[in-house]
């Protein structure tokens, strides 16, 4: 592959206090790449995204985001979390706000765009994740997948450059997981990039580019779907991805 | 009863004129109240350590000492200052630092209870900290907050008898001069003891109906 990568985490670390959470981790993601991070719990996924998005930012390591380090010092901070889409394990919606106010508001106060063509565009995600006769709802009054799938809209509104996904059906009920995997797919096709932290081992063999399994804060293997979970390099890997794999199956 | 209706007669257009000194200066003290508790509110929460520690300091002293106490220091101990005020101005002022110390703290309750998840999501869409407390946080801090402020309403209402002491002519003020004037200190307290309660009733009635107004549907169990 010889176009620019999208994203490059480069020896990244990162500490709570006295815990180590990131050991040098280093990956890069090709555009429309759609990387599927799992690992055992506390293995340091979800402070990867936090890190990658700033909402932590390292403590030290680099990362690019397209041409620019936004690890640099003197980064508006605020400026390159509009370029990076997160959706949350908890959905986070806000609550006071209809499923339309939760797309618009983004729209209004940080792209500083009138009402009018705010609400039109949000309208138009609401309707790529199926949810335009939701619109008016409010998020006690939706499931929730629907709750999920407003917050990705909410998150595409901002026009993201790329998505980060921290376990976005971990708490949905499992006959709700299905319209949120299906709306993700959709994203993947029409060529989103994407970091998607989850163990729906289906999803990552469908959708997946690259599977990366990560323990201890760094990367302990990575490939395709296929060989990852065929034919593991590292024991460890082989372990994990066999019990998580049982799960799944065992699940249905 | 002939009697009690006169006296009633004679002392109504006092007990009207208390009344609405009353609420002029509970209405007042309220505002500054907000005024000055909506930043501390904020400010005890969000604001660096050293703001949060003054805004502190100025909670604890107006919510540790009676408010007399400080009408009084306002009020007869600043003029040894060289600051005077006048009558009303200082009953403002006090009962307003009073409120604003006590509506600060019921905001940062508010603050503290909507979720660490709404803040981190208004970031992750680029809002700045500003932003995010703007048009994520307060709006639901606010309608959070209303049954404690309602409380602060209703008590402030009552406290504002206290500024009879600096010579105002609110209800209790004019409760003073009536019995005395009329030596009927029995029919007196109990009329204004109820003029306190229509007061309270009425402002009760129209705080449970901005808390309806606001509530977000679907949030609260609307058993009623």
């Amino acid at each position: 592959m010889t176009t620019a990568p999208i994203l490059r985490i480069e020896d990244v670390y990162k500490s709570f206090g006295e815990t180590r959470v990131l050991n040098g981790f280093s990956l890069t993601i090709q555009p429309q790449e759609v990387v599927v991070l799992v690992g055992p719990s506390g293995s340091g996924k979800s402070t990867l995204l936090r890190c990658i998005n700033l909402l932590h930012p390292p403590t030290s390591g680099r990362i690019w985001l397209e041409e620019q380090e936004i690890t640099a010092p003197g980064v508006n901070q605020d400026k390159v979390r509009q370029r990076i889409g997160m959706v949350f394990q908890e959905f986070n919606l806000f609550t006071h706000l209809t499923a339309l106010g939760n797309v618009m508001i983004g729209l209004t106060k940080v792209r500083k765009m009138h009402k009018q063509e705010a609400h039109d565009l949000a309208m138009f995600e609401l309707e790529r994740v199926g949810l335009v006769e939701r619109a008016h709802h409010y998020p006690a009054q939706l499931s929730g997948g629907q709750k999920q799938r407003v917050a990705i809209a909410r998150a595409l509104g901002m026009d993201p450059h790329i998505m980060l996904f921290d376990e976005p059906t971990s708490a949905l009920d499992p006959e709700l997981t299905g319209e949120v995997l299906e709306v993700m797919q959709q994203l993947a096709k029409e060529g989103m990039t994407m970091i998607v932290v989850s163990h729906e081992m289906g999803f990552a063999r469908q959708v997946a580019s690259r599977v990366v399994f990560m323990e201890g804060g760094i990367v302990v293997e990575e490939g395709p779907p296929a060989q990852m979970f065929e034919q593991p390099v590292h024991e460890r890997t082989r372990a994990f991805l066999r019990k998580i794999t049982d799960l799944d199956e065992g699940g249905q | 009863m002939q009697q009690f209706l006169e006296l009633l007669n004679n002392a109504f257009p006092f007990l009207v004129a208390g009344a609405l000194e009353t609420l002029r200066i509970a209405t007042g003290a309220l505002l500054l109240g907000i005024a000055i508790g909506l930043p501390t509110g904020v400010g005890r929460v969000y604001g660096p350590l050293w703001l949060q520690r003054i805004l502190g300091a100025y909670v604890t002293l107006f919510q540790g000492t009676p408010l007399l106490i400080q009408l009084f220091f306002v009020y007869y101990g600043l003029p040894s200052l060289g600051i005077t005020f006048p009558q009303l101005i200082a009953a403002l002022l006090t009962l307003g630092l009073n409120s604003g110390a006590y509506q600060a703290e019921y905001l940062r309750g508010a603050l503290q209870s909507v979720g660490a998840g709404q803040m981190t999501a208004a970031r992750a869409i680029g809002m700045s900290q500003g932003q995010a407390i703007r048009s994520i946080i307060l709006p639901q801090a606010l309608r959070l907050v209303l049954p404690a402020w309602s409380n602060e309403v209703i008590a402030m209402l009552k406290n504002t008898a206290v500024v009879f002491v600096i010579a105002i002519p609110d209800l209790m003020g004019q409760a003073k001069i009536l019995a005395s004037k009329y030596f009927a200190p029995l029919s007196i307290y109990t009329i204004v003891a109820i003029c306190y309660i229509v007061l309270v009733g009425v402002t009760y009635l129209l705080l449970r109906q901005l808390e309806r107004r606001t509530q977000i549907p679907g949030l609260t169990n609307e058993a009623e």
